[in-house]
């Protein structure tokens, strides 16, 4: 439990700007933002609406190109791949939550957690069976064959942590996971996303409007208007 | 990858079932209007097909096509025969006369009159009666369709006497033959009895019938007929050719099925393509959360073709299937007899039927592969 001792950076921004749209009606959405995230940790996004948080973790996912700046994520220059690597560098090393869980909806929860092995080229009966053994750390166990429209939120947003957790990757990035869900179900979904996603060698990045999570982020990074304008950190049992 | 392609697909499943209808309704369409297209031009030149001792035709220059052959006079039959590598040749009158039965029926017929002797281009199948007993006095051989116009409701029966241009006849037998593209009687009867029956003019042979010297091949020799004697010489491949141009170019029937068919292509394409274009449009999302989990596009591009040809596929199958059906039920009735699919409407619809969804998919693909997945992350 010493990571938090020596952190190492998993993601690293250093003077990140992004710009939508050219000339006259452009804006400019991030401003200059410098961010670490580390290993071992959950760092939380936070901020007003419209300040850029969205952006800043597209930009972070290779998602969206920096218009300036650098990108470090796992120590992989972002802008030095070309778009196809990128491509497969995601596939490899990122997970994915969502707001709006974006899951497919002919396929069943099994299924769509298994879909970045499936990606991956792993065999489909492989692939399932660790996708199952993910659904039952996280109590699914009953609804393998559900598809997502028989699920409720709280449930489809466990099968898209399942999904986002299946192949292990080194960093994790979710936007809003738990603002379609009633408070209830948002502390209990945060709890199992924090103590399955722990690991000395992955990193977490979660966008939240919601104060009621904030205890689970070791590090809170408050966004203002396109810049990162604090950062308070304090440490926190991540099994809870 | 496939298999999420699979699944994404047939679980939309109202689209799903509106693409394989719209695609197998395209398919029947245009398979069924071919083959009817098809199987109608066939039968323009099916009297030329049933004749398969001889395998020249030779005509008068001016004549079109082999409903309307204008008469040669007897001597060019000598003029061919002459022809080296012509090892025979043989007169065939070809007219139309009325017939009237013992009761009074009467019908138009088309009559061809046979070289006496040889008999070339007799009807292939005899379902009563013997060829041969065309060399009795006033013998006449018609078909069976031809029959039961005569006598509806008759079983078959020779030795009846009919009447045309006033001269007694008498049926010997009664005959199979290819539906021809009129719906004419037909009737076989010898040549010098030909000329009575219809009554004599100044030319009566429509055409010189004639076979090549062993080890000779029919255009070659038709060649030969053509630069020795000034006549048109085909062989009977080319003639039907030149008899199906000439309907194609002279009749509506092109321009009809034609329209049939591009409506069903036109069909096919806007429903199909709007609804697999609309499915794709409306996965876009699903799309865009693939992409970010990190599906190349070479994958999401495998994904749409297989579900394009999925689609395209069955719904294919059960648009030619509909249509094999309606051609077995169909063939056997008199109106439709003999009806076919030929091979090439099989390919050619299958051509047709995965253009246009390989067109729709193509439209659609451009937008997936275009696709920002940062899309993902908006609500
Ligand atoms: N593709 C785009 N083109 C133009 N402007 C954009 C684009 N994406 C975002 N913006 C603008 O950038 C600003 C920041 O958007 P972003 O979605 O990052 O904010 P956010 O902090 O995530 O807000 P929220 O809390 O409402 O989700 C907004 O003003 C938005 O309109
Ligand atoms: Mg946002």
């Amino acid at each position: 439990m010493n990571s938090l001792a020596v952190p190492t950076a998993a993601v690293s921004l250093q003077g990140v700007t992004k710009e939508f749209g050219k000339g006259e009606s452009s804006t400019l959405v991030l401003r200059g933002v410098n961010l670490d995230v580390y290993y071992g940790e959950i760092t939380l996004i936070v901020g007003q609406s419209g300040s850029g948080k969205t952006t800043l973790l597209s930009v972070a996912a290779g998602l969206l190109n920096a218009t300036s700046g650098t990108v470090m994520v796992l120590g992989q220059d972002l802008a030095a791949l070309s778009p196809k690597e990128q491509v497969l560098f995601r596939r490899k090393n990122l997970g994915f939550a969502f707001q709006q869980f974006n899951l497919l909806p002919a396929l069943t929860a099994c299924e769509n957690a298994a879909v970045p092995l499936l990606a991956a080229g792993v065999n489909r009966h492989e692939a399932i069976h660790r996708a199952s053994l993910l659904l039952d750390r996280l109590g699914m166990t009953h609804r393998y064959n559900a598809l997502p429209s028989k699920l409720s939120g709280g449930e489809q947003q466990r099968v898209a942590f399942a999904r986002a957790l299946i192949h292990e990757p080194h960093l994790v990035i979710a936007d809003e996971p738990t603002s379609s869900l009633d408070s209830q179900t948002g502390q209990l979904v945060m709890e199992l996303l924090t103590s399955i996603s722990f690991s000395p060698n992955r990193a977490v990045i979660i966008v939240t409007h919601d104060d009621r999570i904030f205890r689970f982020g070791n590090r809170i990074a408050t966004m203002s208007d396109g810049i990162i304008d604090h950062i308070t950190s304090h440490t926190i049992t991540p099994s809870s | 990858m496939n298999f999420v392609a699979f699944k994404m697909l047939v679980g939309d499943r109202p689209k799903y079932l509106g693409l394989i209808f719209a695609i197998g309704f395209a398919s029947f369409l245009i398979s069924q209007q071919c083959s009817i297209f098809c199987s109608l031009m066939l039968r323009t030149t099916s009297q030329i097909r049933d004749i398969v001792d001889a395998s020249i035709w030779v005509m008068d220059p001016a004549t079109l096509y082999f409903d309307e052959a204008r008469p040669l006079p007897d001597n060019k039959l000598y003029r061919v025969r002459q022809v080296p590598g012509v090892a025979w040749a043989v007169p065939l009158f070809k007219g139309t006369a009325t017939m009237r039965t013992d009761k009074g029926n009467f019908r138009a017929i088309t009559l061809f009159g046979l070289d006496d002797t040889s008999l070339v281009g007799a009807p292939p199948h005899m379902l009563l009666g013997r060829l041969e007993d065309l060399s009795l006095p006033d013998a006449v051989i018609i078909d069976r369709d031809g029959y039961k116009l005569l006598y509806p409701g008759e079983p078959y029966k020779i030795g009846r006497e009919i009447e045309m241009n006033e001269r007694r006849g008498i049926i010997v037998g009664i005959c199979k033959i290819s539906r021809a593209f009129n719906a004419n009687l037909v009737g076989f009867t010898r040549y010098s009895n030909a000329l009575d029956f219809v009554g004599q003019q100044r030319n009566n042979m429509s055409f010189v019938l004639a076979q090549p010297d062993p080890g000779l091949s029919p255009e070659v020799v038709a060649q030969r007929i053509k630069a020795k004697t000034g006549l048109m010489a085909l062989d009977w491949n080319a003639f039907g050719w030149k008899t199906i141009w000439y309907y194609m170019k002279h009749t509506g029937i092109p321009i009809n099925f034609g329209t049939t068919i591009i409506v069903g292509i036109i069909v096919g394409m806007v429903v199909a393509g709007q609804t697999f274009y609309i499915f794709t449009i409306e996965n876009l999302k699903q799309f865009g959360a693939l992409k970010a989990i990190g599906v190349t596009n070479g994958t999401l591009l495998r994904m749409i073709l297989l579900q394009a040809s999925i689609v395209a596929f069955i719904g294919y199958s059960i648009g030619v299937s509909m249509c094999s059906f309606f051609i077995m039920r169909t063939t056997h009735l008199p109106a439709t007899r003999g009806f076919t699919i030929p091979w090439q409407v099989f390919v050619f619809t299958a051509i047709i039927i995965f253009s246009i969804v390989l067109l729709a998919s193509l439209a659609s693909l451009r937008k997936v592969l275009v696709l920002e997945p940062a899309i993902v992350f908006r609500g």
